[in-house]
């Protein structure tokens, strides 16, 4: 049997790279793929907590619709930064720094 | 140590280092399909958890559908601006990272600190668990519990989800449509 702590451990490397890439990265489509990780490392939380509830499944049914709202967040998400690119043709979250049309 | 546990270390480390990876190479693209890697390491550490629906679905939903999207819009958005972006990332390459890096760095030290006195294997409730034995076994059917549990506990979150998902959708395609003369 696995510990739980491994599994948090290994969890929370995962979120502090995707921390990592957020404030580091200047492209937009990198800074998409670091939330991703730190959604990653939520779900793997909630996984490893759910082995401890078989009757009502808790933590995976909950895993299950974070991953639904991650394939939300990232249509919505690219969508956005098409718009953007095709607005400012850059895709730097830096650069994109205009409130008025 | 038995053979799951030599199994849950290789996955781990898998998934640990092509994050690394993905997190420090230059070239966008590779990142990318090294993400495709981490995810299906993740996978693997789901089914070592025994939820093998969640692990299925993470491979369905992420490697079938996301990084399919991502590989989309970064195709989509150009060249020239890739490599507008390599030039600009030798030229300032310090102040940036170092600062990043020890965010990241600190709050993973946190964490740790935090996880390793929290002593998640003799939590209150999971002690009540292993007493009433609502353990999750090797053996246990889980995929037809989770459905049951879908129509019957959990219908109205699945509701919810369901309304938010068709809003994103006509949401992103109304966003991604091509602009009318105004």
């Amino acid at each position: 049997m696995i510990s739980m702590t491994d599994f948090l451990i290994v969890s929370a490397a995962l979120f502090c790279i995707g921390l990592y890439m957020v404030v580091s990265k200047n492209n937009a489509i990198q800074i998409l793929i670091g939330i991703e990780l730190m959604l990653n490392a939520a779900v793997l939380n909630l996984v490893a907590f759910g082995k401890f509830d078989r009757f009502t499944n808790g933590g995976q049914m909950f895993a299950l619709f974070a991953i639904v709202l991650a394939a939300a967040t990232t249509a919505v998400a690219l969508a956005i930064i098409l718009n953007v690119y095709r607005r400012y043709k850059t895709i730097d979250p830096n650069k994109v720094d205009k409130l008025r049309d | 140590m038995n053979l799951v546990q030599v199994l849950f270390y290789i996955m781990s480390f898998i998934a640990v280092v092509s994050a690394v990876i993905v997190a420090s190479t230059k070239n966008l693209v590779r990142s990318v399909f090294m993400f495709f890697i981490t995810l299906f390491a993740l996978a693997g550490l789901y089914v070592l958890a025994l939820a093998d629906f969640v692990a299925i679905t993470q491979i369905v939903i992420y490697v079938g559908g996301i990084l399919v999207l991502i590989l989309f819009a970064f195709m989509l958005s150009g060249r020239e601006t890739l490599n507008v972006l390599h030039q600009q990332k030798k030229s300032f390459i310090s102040a940036n990272r170092v600062a990043a890096l020890l965010l990241a760095g600190l709050f993973f030290i946190v964490l740790v600190n935090m996880i390793l006195k929290v002593d998640a294997n003799n939590l209150l409730w999971i002690k009540k668990a292993l007493a009433t034995s609502s353990v999750v076994l090797p053996t246990s059917d889980m995929t037809g519990n989770i459905g049951v549990n879908l129509m019957t506990q959990y219908l109205l979150p699945f509701e919810a989800i369901s309304i938010l998902l068709m809003m994103a959708l006509i949401g992103a395609a109304h966003l991604s449509r091509k602009e009318q003369a105004q």
